[in-house]
């Protein structure tokens, strides 16, 4: 008999202010034993102040079909990224 | 310096944090599922780390120029201070995380006592210890209420490792002149906490705490249990064969 | 290297013009260095290559915590202990992020696991030789994570996402697994007379089995050539292998030992040396279950798994029993 324990993705957010990031997955029985896990496997250097864990399968991720639909509108939008616009040189940092 | 009850009182916490250490370490690789692995080692990586603080303190008071590795690896076993629970032999993984929480239950406390110690050297380790004591309890308190009242076989495991298990835990609190004269007259109020702590966890968890159990003592003047000579056989063994010998 | 072993399908590598549109898409991705995730469009033979590949590699960290867990309870001092444990700790680490990249594709760590078990999958031929004496601890880090490291470093970059991000994991965490064993040794050589002998010894018995462990010479491997068009793999097992001889030869000579290879020597015209062949017989001896600790370590791994399914099934049972409670409570 099968009775695996479920896979959890880990989310860690660092002492610098960055938002949670992936850092990996593991096994555990429940949530609250997730993260308990998590901050053992994943926090051996003290990457993180703060932790999320997500059972794996009540993610909803996009199916690959779709990435053009989805990601590709905004690789028109260039203006959104800041090397879109010249700045002179003598403007200095900007 | 022998009169002097902070060497011998570093020494008992060195010893409890070298000898459990000691035991948990045997685990790695070995544990039921790798993610407990990564706990409990470094659960054994906090106590080792306590050890190096007490046992440096210890020879540091004592003045004689033994440095904790020395203390560690060159004394037998009348000379050991730690309690007889600590020493118990790992047995399966239900024996393993009873002893733990049964000194976890004690540590903890102690060391949050131990912060406000006169002595300014021993509150400093304890300040440094006092937060991963916090986190092992945790732990190892969470996983006694799941496995007490988890399935039968757990149950029936975590009521065998505790009928084993709790005559060790009095000697905790047996406190002498030693205990008295670091911890100062707060000493009581460890002995009330880990009896509420204790059985409010083991009623969680499903458990019963033996009744007129005979508790056992003896570790604090080095009188131990056969297990602790044959850890400290193989612990010591490069040591004891090398003798001189930098590492 | 932690997957010597890995059979790829036999088919031969096909160019992009014999390949069929999806498959042609998808070798273009590989070649623009485009990662591979795992609900992606990808070849049977992609996928089951390399759920044996990073499964045969998560074993070897798995097993690789037996040898030097071995020498954990007599590390010599309280400072070494701690840092044998940091890095036999970081091996089940590695092994746990190398399964959960290895699920990615469909594969249970339940499943694996009784692969490796049932002696089904194989893991690095390295880790059935015992750990004699502590210098055995020095050997390894210096020379078995050399080695591995150098297999490691270019899999960061291997085509497949999961995979890559444990490898980069891993890399960054290993750093100090070499060095610590290093340390070992250097510490032992400017020690007493035994304790020189004792590395020497540790050299001599653990040289060879190192240059196994980067795999069969690719002029034997039919494998080879698809792994590296499918960037699962990015150099072959002769490079890395010369690459490993070259970066540690000087290593021995600055600690005074010599390598147990009378065949070792410069070679100007190559940049490199030249060595003495590997006896593959005693390879692939090992690697079948002949070497001298495969029965110990495949013992220690049943007794660990079966001794804690208890554990594990009753907190299985736990958790199931208190999320009733938490419905029948809403």
């Amino acid at each position: 008999m099968s009775n695996e324990w479920p896979l959890w993705e880990v989310f860690i957010r660092g002492q610098h202010g960055m938002s949670h990031r992936h850092v990996g997955s593991l096994h555990a029985p429940d949530s609250e034993m997730a993260i308990n896990n998590a901050r053992d496997v994943y926090t051996r250097r003290n990457e993180g102040v703060s932790i999320w864990v997500v059972k794996a399968g009540d993610i909803t991720a996009s199916a690959p079909g779709e990435k053009g639909p989805l990601f590709e509108p905004a690789n028109s939008k260039v203006y959104r990224h800041p090397t879109f616009f010249d700045i002179p040189d003598d403007v200095g940092r900007m | 310096m022998a009169d002097n009850p902070t060497v011998e009182f570093a020494l008992r916490m060195g010893d409890n944090c070298l000898v459990l250490g000691q035991n948990v370490s045997a685990w790695c690789g070995h544990a039921p599922v790798l993610e407990e692995d990564i706990a409990l080692a470094n659960v054994a990586l906090d106590l080792i780390g306590q050890t190096r603080m007490w046992l440096g303190l210890a020879g540091e008071l004592e003045g004689k120029g033994r440095s904790a590795d020395d203390l560690a690896f060159l004394r037998d076993v009348r000379e050991f201070r730690n309690c007889l629970l600590v020493e118990q032999p790992n047995s399966d993984f239900g024996q393993t995380l009873m002893r733990q929480f049964l000194f976890d239950a004690w540590h903890h406390p102690m060391l949050k006592m131990l912060s406000g110690a006169a002595d300014a050297r021993v509150a400093e380790i304890a300040e440094k210890s006092v937060k991963e004591a916090a986190y092992h309890l945790d732990r190892s308190t969470d996983l006694i209420i799941r496995l007490g009242d988890g399935s039968d076989e757990s149950h029936h495991r975590m009521q065998g490792a505790l009928d084993r298990l709790w005559r060790y835990s009095g000697e905790l609190m047996a406190a002498d002149a030693i205990d008295e004269a670091v911890v100062g007259p707060g000493l009581g109020d460890i002995e009330a906490q880990y009896k509420d702590y204790t059985s409010k966890v083991f009623g969680e968890a499903t458990l019963t705490i033996p009744e007129a159990a005979f508790m056992q003592k003896g570790g604090k003047v080095g009188l131990h249990t056969e297990a602790l000579g044959h850890m400290l056989a193989d612990m010591q063994f490069l040591q004891r064969s090398y003798p001189g010998a930098q590492w | 290297m932690y997957a010597q072993e890995v059979k790829s399908t036999g088919k031969g590598v096909l160019s992009l013009e014999e390949m069929d549109p999806v498959e042609r898409a998808f070798q273009e991705k590989v070649n623009a260095g485009v990662k591979i995730e795992p609900k992606d469009w990808m070849p049977e033979g992609y996928r089951k290559t390399l759920i044996r590949q990073i499964s045969q590699h998560a074993h070897s960290e798995i097993v690789g915590q037996l040898p030097e867990g071995n020498w954990i309870t007599r590390a010599p001092t309280l400072e070494r202990k701690a840092i044998l444990i940091a890095k036999v700790q970081d091996e089940a680490g590695h092994g746990l992020y190398l399964y959960c990249a290895a699920e990615t594709l469909g594969v249970s760590r339940d499943q694996m696991t009784e692969q490796l078990l049932s002696g089904k999958a194989k893991y690095s031929s390295i880790f059935n030789y015992p750990t004699l004496t502590w210098a055995d601890i020095g050997a390894i880090g210096w020379l078995v994570d050399g080695a591995a490291i150098m297999n490691q470093v270019p899999l960061q970059r291997c085509s497949f996402g999961p995979y890559s991000r444990a490898m980069i994991r891993v890399c960054k965490e290993e750093s100090f697994h070499q060095r610590q064993g290093y340390d070992i040794m250097m510490k032992l050589c400017a020690g007493t007379l035994d304790q020189k002998a004792m590395a020497q010894d540790a050299l001599d018995r653990w040289w060879w089995p190192s240059l196994m462990m980067f795999g069969p010479s690719d002029a034997q491997s039919v494998h080879s050539a698809q792994s590296l068009a499918w960037k699962i793999k990015q150099d072959t097992n002769d490079e890395l292998r010369q690459k490993f001889v070259d970066q540690t030869v000087p290593q021995a000579k600055y600690l005074g030992l010599s390598v147990p290879d009378p065949d070792l020597k410069w070679n100007e015209e190559k940049g490199g040396h030249d060595f003495g062949e590997v006896d593959w017989e005693e390879f692939f001896q090992v690697v079948s279950g002949n070497g001298p600790c495969n029965a110990d370590r495949m013992a220690a791994r049943r007794k660990a798994w079966s001794d804690g399914e208890w554990f594990r099934d009753a907190l299985m049972a736990h958790a199931e029993k208190h999320s009733a409670d938490k419905v029948a409570a809403e």
